[in-house]
C-alpha cells in the first residue's frame, strides 16, 4: 500500500528531476503538444507520398521505411556516396558513427578513404571541404554542432562563398555541403542550442537549408549535396530521434529554395522552419481552439537563403496578417528579412504590424530555455495579436 | 613586367599592384612541377602563372578589370585566377589556402577525373605558396596538421622573406622559423636558400616525388628577402633601412645569380641579355597599350556568378538598377566604360 501511494510523489520527483529532458506535454488546454502528437508528420506509406513533391515518385517504388531524423540524413548520405565516386564525408567522430549516429554504417559500406575523421578543427574541415570542391569533388563535411561553426566562418563566407564569382566562373566549391546539427535540445544552453542560420543568410553566395522532419531531411539534403552552390545544412537536433517518419526508400531530392505550405488558411499567414514547425502547428492549435472560425496558413521556408519570398508574399496578400517565429534571437534574425520583404511587398494588404516571435536578444540560457524560447503560448499571442489588431 | 605595373599603379592607371622583387628565385620551384599540379598561391607567384603560358597581357587585363579578365573584374589587381594553367584564385584572405591544398590534393589522391581534373595519366599533387606571416594564421596550423593525418600529396613552400608588410620575422614567431613546425607537424621538411633558383627547383622536384609517391606532404620553407614594397600601398623605408636592401639586391639578387652561373658556363651573354631585357620591355609596353585600350566587363556581370543561377533576389536587384540607370542617367555616366551587356 506505502509503495502505491508515494507513486504520485515519485512521479513528481521524476518531472522536476527532469526538468532538462524534452518531452511531449499536455498543456492547460489539451493542446496535445509536441513532435510525437504532431500530425505534420507523415506516419504512413500513403501519407508519404501525398506530398505533391513525391507524388511522381510511389509509381516508381513505393517503398517506405520507418526512419528518424539521423537515419534520414545518414540514408541521403549512403545514396550520395554511392551514386558519386568523388563523394567523401568527413568531420569529426564521423569514423565511428558520430555523436548524433548520423554517419554510422558509412565507414563500413565506403571504406576509410570516403568517411574519414579529421583532426578537431573547424576552420581547417571547412578548408578542406573547399579544397576538395575546388577540383570538382563532393564534400561532405560535418561539423559536430552549429555552435562551433564560427572558426569555420572565414572560410565559408569569404572563400566558398566567393568562390565562383572572383574566379569570373572559372572555378566553383558547388560540390561543397556543410551540414551541424543545431538548435535547442532541453539542456544545451549557450554552446549546444544556438541556431546561427542569421550569420549565413546574409552571405550570397551560400545557401542555407534546414529540414523539418525525416522526409524532409532526406530530399533536402541530397538536394544541397547536388546543388552546384556551397551549402549550410542545419540540422535540428532534436528532431533526431524524436521526429519519425515513413521515409521512400528510393533517391530523391525536394527542392532548394521552395517554401512548403504545410496548411492552408485565410486568416493569417505563419512562417518558420526547422523545429520551429511544431510549436507553431501546436499555436495554431490553440489559435483555432480558442477563436473558432480562425483559419490559419502555415509555412516552412525550408531554405532560408535564397528564400521563397513569392510563396509568402502570395499568402501574405490572402491574408493580410504575418507571424513570423524562429528560436535565433530577434534582433537581425531571419524573421527581420521576411517581415522587411513582406512590408515592401504588401504594404497596402497589411491589416495588422508584422509579428515576430523570437528568443530574446541574449546568448542561449540554460535554466531560462523555456522563458527564453518562441513557445506556443508566445506564439499563440502573436496570432492572437494580428488577428484582434 | 613588375617594373612598368608598379610605374603604372603610382600613375594612377589602376588602383593597386604587388611585385615581386627578391623572391623570383621560386620560379624554380614551378619550373619542377607538372602542367596540372595544382597551385594554391598567396599572391607573390604570378611567375608561376607566367611560366604555365599565362601572357603578361592577361595579367594586366586582371589589373586593368577589363573586358578579357578571366576573373571579369570583380577583383582587386594581382588577384589572379586560371583554371587552364591550373592555378587557383588568389584571395586576400591570408592562409585560406593552406587547408584548401590539403583538400585538393586528398581529392587527386582518389584519381578519379572530375571537371576540374582529368586525373588520367600522370599523379599530381597540389602546392601551396604561403609567406612567415601567414603561417601563423590559425589556417597553416590546421592545414598542415590535415595534410599530415590525412596524408594528402601536397607541396607547401614557405616563401620566407623576412617582413610581413612592417612586422620583421623577428616579432612574427619566436621558434626555429616555418621549418620547425613542418617537423612538429610530422611531415619531411627542408630549408632552402630561397635566392637559389636550382635549389628551388631541386628541393621541389624531390619534394614532389614524395608527395605523389608516397602520398604525403612535404614542407619548404625558402629563406629569401623582399626587396620591394609589401605593395603598393607600401613605403618599406618607414620601417626598414634602405641600406639592408641595398645590400640584398647587390649580393643576393636572384636573377643576377642566374645570369652570371648562365654567363659563366657559356650559355648567355652580357649582348643577349641587353637584347632579351629590350624584348620583354617592348612586349610588356605593347600588352600594356593593348590592355589599356579595353573597356570594362558589361553591367551585368555584377550579378552573375553569386551562384550557378541568378537566385530571385538577383534578378530583381537587377532590375532595379536598370531602372536606375535608366531614370538617372546623368548619375551613371562611367557606365560608357563598361562594355554593352
Amino acid at each position: 500500500m506505502l509503495r502505491y501511494a508515494s507513486r504520485p510523489l515519485s512521479s513528481l520527483k521524476k518531472t522536476q528531476a527532469r526538468w532538462f529532458a524534452a518531452a511531449a506535454t499536455q498543456s492547460p488546454d489539451g493542446i496535445q503538444q509536441g513532435v510525437a502528437f504532431s500530425q505534420l508528420l507523415k506516419r504512413t506509406p500513403e501519407e508519404a507520398f501525398r506530398t505533391p513533391e513525391l507524388v511522381g515518385m510511389s509509381a516508381m517504388n513505393s517503398e517506405t521505411k520507418k526512419m528518424n531524423l539521423f537515419q534520414a540524413v545518414n540514408d541521403a548520405m549512403a545514396i550520395a556516396l554511392a551514386t558519386d565516386d568523388t563523394a567523401v564525408v568527413f568531420g569529426e567522430d564521423v569514423a565511428f558513427g558520430g555523436v548524433f549516429r548520423a554517419t554510422s554504417g558509412l565507414v563500413e559500406k565506403f571504406g576509410r578513404e570516403r568517411v574519414f575523421n579529421t583532426p578537431l578543427t573547424e576552420q581547417g574541415i571547412a578548408g578542406f571541404a573547399v579544397g576538395m570542391a575546388s577540383v570538382g569533388h563532393t564534400a561532405i563535411a560535418e561539423i559536430q554542432f552549429a555552435d562551433y561553426i564560427f572558426p569555420a566562418f572565414d572560410q565559408i563566407v569569404n572563400e566558398a562563398a566567393k568562390y565562383r564569382y572572383r574566379s569570373g566562373n572559372q572555378f566553383n566549391v558547388g560540390g561543397m555541403t556543410i551540414r551541424s546539427p543545431c538548435s535547442a535540445v532541453g539542456h544545451g544552453g549557450q554552446y549546444h542550442s544556438q541556431s546561427p542560420e542569421a550569420f549565413f543568410a546574409h552571405c550570397p553566395g551560400v545557401k542555407v537549408v534546414t529540414p523539418r522532419s525525416p522526409i524532409q531531411a532526406k530530399g533536402l539534403l541530397l538536394a544541397s549535396i547536388r546543388d552546384r552552390n556551397p551549402v549550410v545544412f542545419f540540422e535540428p537536433k532534436i528532431l533526431y530521434r524524436a521526429a519519425v517518419e515513413e521515409v521512400p526508400v528510393e533517391d530523391y531530392e525536394l527542392p532548394l529554395g521552395k517554401a512548403e505550405v504545410l496548411k492552408k488558411g485565410t486568416d493569417v499567414t505563419v512562417v518558420g522552419y526547422g523545429s520551429q514547425m511544431y510549436v507553431l502547428e501546436n499555436a495554431i492549435q490553440l489559435a483555432e481552439k480558442k477563436m473558432p472560425g480562425l483559419s490559419c496558413e502555415l509555412i516552412d521556408l525550408r531554405t532560408i537563403l535564397p528564400w521563397d519570398a513569392e510563396t509568402v508574399i502570395e499568402s501574405v496578400n490572402k491574408t493580410g496578417r504575418l507571424v513570423v517565429a524562429h528560436e535565433a534571437p530577434k534582433t537581425s534574425g531571419v524573421g527581420a528579412e521576411v517581415a522587411a520583404t513582406v512590408l515592401e511587398n504588401c504594404f497596402l494588404r497589411l491589416e495588422a504590424p508584422i509579428q515576430r516571435v523570437c528568443g530574446w536578444d541574449t546568448p542561449f540560457p540554460l535554466v531560462y530555455e523555456k522563458f527564453y524560447m518562441p513557445s506556443m503560448i508566445r506564439c499563440f499571442d502573436a496570432i492572437k495579436t494580428a488577428v484582434n489588431y | 613586367m613588375d617594373k612598368i605595373m608598379y610605374e603604372a599603379q603610382r600613375q594612377g592607371r589602376f588602383s593597386f599592384y604587388m611585385t615581386h622583387f627578391g623572391e623570383e628565385a621560386l620560379l624554380g620551384v614551378v619550373a619542377a612541377l607538372q602542367p596540372k599540379d595544382v597551385i594554391h598561391g598567396q599572391y607573390r607567384e604570378a611567375f608561376g602563372l607566367l611560366y604555365r603560358g599565362f601572357t603578361v597581357e592577361e595579367c594586366m587585363d586582371q589589373c586593368f578589370a577589363n573586358v578579357a579578365d578571366g576573373g571579369k573584374g570583380r577583383q582587386m589587381p594581382v588577384h589572379y585566377t586560371s583554371s587552364k594553367h591550373y592555378f587557383q584564385s588568389i584571395s586576400s584572405p591570408l592562409a585560406t589556402q593552406i587547408p584548401q591544398a590539403a583538400g585538393s590534393a586528398y581529392a587527386l589522391k582518389m584519381r578519379i577525373p572530375t571537371q576540374y581534373h582529368a586525373n588520367d595519366s600522370e599523379r599530381n599533387c597540389s602546392v601551396c605558396f604561403f609567406g612567415e606571416g601567414a603561417a601563423s594564421e590559425g589556417d597553416f596550423h590546421a592545414g598542415m596538421n590535415l595534410a599530415a593525418t590525412l596524408k594528402c600529396p601536397v607541396v607547401f613552400v614557405c616563401r620566407n622573406n623576412g617582413y610581413a608588410i612592417s612586422t620583421p620575422a623577428s616579432e612574427q614567431y619566436n621558434g626555429d622559423g616555418i621549418a620547425s613546425r613542418g617537423v612538429g607537424y610530422g611531415m619531411d621538411t627542408i630549408r632552402i636558400d630561397g635566392n637559389d633558383m636550382w635549389a628551388a627547383y631541386n628541393a621541389t622536384k624531390t619534394a614532389r616525388k614524395i608527395a605523389v609517391e608516397e602520398n604525403k606532404p612535404v614542407l619548404i620553407e625558402a629563406m629569401t628577402y623582399r626587396v620591394g614594397h609589401h605593395s603598393t600601398s607600401d613605403d618599406s623605408t618607414k620601417y626598414r633601412d634602405r641600406k639592408e636592401v641595398e645590400r640584398h639586391q647587390q649580393f643576393e639578387n636572384p636573377i643576377t645569380r642566374v645570369c652570371n652561373y648562365m654567363m659563366n658556363q657559356g650559355f648567355w651573354t652580357q649582348a643577349e641579355d641587353d637584347q632579351y631585357k629590350q624584348e620583354v620591355r617592348d612586349h610588356v609596353m605593347s600588352s600594356f597599350k593593348n590592355s589599356q585600350k579595353k573597356k570594362k566587363p558589361p553591367v551585368k556581370e555584377l550579378f552573375t556568378d553569386v551562384y550557378d543561377t541568378l537566385p530571385p533576389n538577383l534578378v530583381q536587384q537587377e532590375k532595379e538598377l536598370e531602372r536606375l540607370i535608366t531614370t538617372y542617367p546623368e548619375y551613371f555616366d562611367f557606365l560608357d566604360e563598361h562594355e554593352k551587356s
